[in-house]
């Protein structure tokens, strides 16, 4: 079996490569510095690192005024946190007045496991999506997460990094050599359905495409590591070319990547379409492993979405 | 301070009162009353106190102000105008469309504003950051920042709070606009924060109690801030709401109702008396 690196390890040490180059990057948490990897950062740039404590809204706040002076912080904690406790902190802040503010948040999605609902952001992509001025990154896996952190530094501006805590895969090719914001990754070629995953999703796509393979289904498989600005040439030309779209997230269906792709769609190319993520409910205690396997966030779910739509073709 | 100086400061306060009543009665929406109350802390920090060159608001060295309670819009715009970091005439603009001029200040649109406010509570966290960079650079510019007393209302004030005293920013005076009165009455009959000095010496805090409308107090106040070492200063100003025109004062119903034309020309005539 592949080897597995969560996307908040490859995080960490990406944090410490680039703040060897760049003495502007500073690096804030929320007391969650061991779970975040920001401690990695602290270890050998103690003095660009401030735990603020348990306090998400002066988290974001500190970050914007860093910004403010020249700084690129990054921030970091829960994405549950981040993005819920400190929305407001995020848009009238940070987004508004375009600050040059990385949300790196981890622990997304229901694959945070034992903590439960409590803990599970399910609703991060829809709300930072929804805020101008804002980019929002899910990589897929860790050669994803560095790159991205790359260009998060590269780009002026606020910038919304969802990473995971549980191990995923290595799927994309090493390290950013086509990672570019805004623009998806065609990982595998198709002509029957294109399936549309983001985060750790995008590994249960491929093993999806495999199935359907085997089933005589020809499935493309594209990567959508940015859900905003998203690659809209790009999902329309797939769209046009296979007839049927399937998306896939760790994250409600409302307000996440498939709502992107349906906007674009509805608009440009609609073709029919599912959405597979977690069904407007809440998460619960569990091993991150079985969670998926409840909430149907699997490849079985994805080939069953497929076998519908293509009905519907 | 000298009494030149004192009389200088003075007639600067008139004008900015004078700009903020002419502006609010043109916008026809606003906050006058902790503008009023703001207005003598304004002068002081942007006519004797803060390190500043309007014609380079980015200027590195340059002291910052946030100004935290951002409804008090109008107090800052006008300081601003008068100190040359704008031409007067925006001033008219105020709160209507394509204007600089927000109805809470938006530093993307207008020279010298440090931060964008508004939603309160939210201003001493980016001072902190501010403060923080500050150190980080070695430099030696200070970080200045005008809080409501309603607005200690707010958890975020109180983790800013911690934080300022923990990172031991120095750098950092801070200025409680102590009018007593908020949008729905007096502060304490709301939701009393009080005692607020007590609360921010426990925090950890430098803290000096002033006359909030008395410029060598306020001024001395600054410049003993800039001696304690190790930790931030907050300046309790004891100021009064809608401080200069007589039917503002105390009265929280001008917290956020603009004066209509008759209303702003009275207002006129008492502060050119």
């Amino acid at each position: 079996m592949a080897k597995k690196v969560a996307t908040r390890e490859a995080y960490g040490k990406a944090l410490v490569e680039m703040g060897k180059s760049n003495q502007n990057i500073v690096v804030l948490d929320a007391d969650l510095s061991k779970s975040t990897k920001t401690a990695e950062f602290a270890k050998v740039y103690p003095e660009r690192f401030f735990n603020v404590g348990i306090a998400e809204q002066n988290l974001m706040g500190t970050a914007a005024g860093l910004a403010a002076s020249g700084k690129i912080p990054f921030v970091s904690t829960f994405a549950m946190f981040a993005t819920g406790r400190a929305f407001e902190q995020i848009r009238n802040t940070i987004a508004y007045p375009k600050l040059n503010v990385k949300i790196a948040a981890t622990h997304a999605g229901i694959t945070v496991g034992e903590d439960g609902a409590s803990h599970q952001a399910i609703e991060d992509i829809s709300l930072m999506r929804s805020i101008p001025n804002m980019t929002v990154i899910v990589p897929a896996d860790a050669g994803e997460a560095e790159a991205a952190v790359k260009a998060a530094v590269e780009m002026d501006g606020p910038v919304y990094l969802r990473l995971g805590r549980s191990g995923v895969p290595l799927i994309t090719k090493k390290e950013g050599d086509t990672f570019q914001i805004g623009k998806g990754i065609l990982l595998k070629d198709g002509s029957d359905v294109v399936l549309v995953g983001t985060g750790i999703m995008v590994d249960v796509c491929l093993q999806a495409a495999e199935t359907l393979k085997e089933a005589g289904v020809s499935a493309a498989v594209l990567d959508i590591h940015t859900i905003k600005p998203l690659d809209r040439d790009l999902l329309v030309s797939l769209a046009q070319k296979t007839g049927a779209v399937v998306t896939a997230e760790e994250h409600s269906i409302i307000g996440g990547l498939g709502s992107a792709v349906a906007e674009v769609l509805g608009e440009n190319c609609p073709v029919p379409m599912k959405r597979v993520g977690i069904k407007d409910e809440f998460g619960q205690s569990g091993a991150p492993g079985e969670l998926l396997e409840k909430y149907s966030l699997t490849p079985a779910e994805i080939v069953s979405a497929v076998r519908e739509l293509i009905k519907r073709k | 301070m000298n009494q030149d100086t004192v009389r200088m400061l003075t007639e600067k306060a008139r004008e900015i009162r004078k700009d903020i009543i002419s502006m609010l009665a043109e916008a026809g929406s606003g906050h006058p009353g902790g503008s009023l109350s703001a207005a003598d802390i304004l002068t002081v920090l942007y006519f004797y106190e803060m390190k500043i060159d309007p014609k380079d608001p980015h200027w590195p060295e340059r002291d910052r102000f946030v100004l935290s309670k951002g409804h008090a819009a109008p107090v800052l715009y006008a300081a601003l105008a008068e100190r040359g970091y704008f031409p007067k005439e925006e001033l008219s603009t105020l709160r209507k469309t394509g204007s600089i001029l927000q109805g809470h200040p938006d530093m993307k649109r207008v020279p010298g504003v440090e931060i964008s406010t508004g939603s309160l509570g939210q201003g001493l966290s980016a001072a902190n950051g501010m403060a923080l960079a500050g150190k980080l650079d070695g430099k030696d510019y200070r970080v200045y920042a005008l809080i409501g007393d309603g607005e200690s209302q707010e958890g975020q004030i109180w983790e800013a709070a911690m934080l300022a005293a923990h990172y031991k920013l120095d750098n950092l005076t801070a200025i409680l606009d102590h009018n007593g009165l908020q949008i729905d009455g007096k502060i304490t009959e709301v939701m009393s924060p009080e005692p607020l000095d007590e609360k921010w010496r426990a925090f950890g805090w430098h803290v000096e109690v002033i006359d909030g409308h008395n410029m060598e107090e306020i001024a001395a106040a600054f410049a003993q801030a800039k001696t304690v070492k190790g930790k931030p200063t907050m300046i309790i100003a004891e100021t009064v709401k809608g401080k200069g025109v007589s039917f503002m004062e105390n009265a929280a119903g001008w917290h956020g109702a603009a004066p209509k034309p008759e209303e702003a020309e009275k207002a006129l005539a008492e502060l050119s008396r």
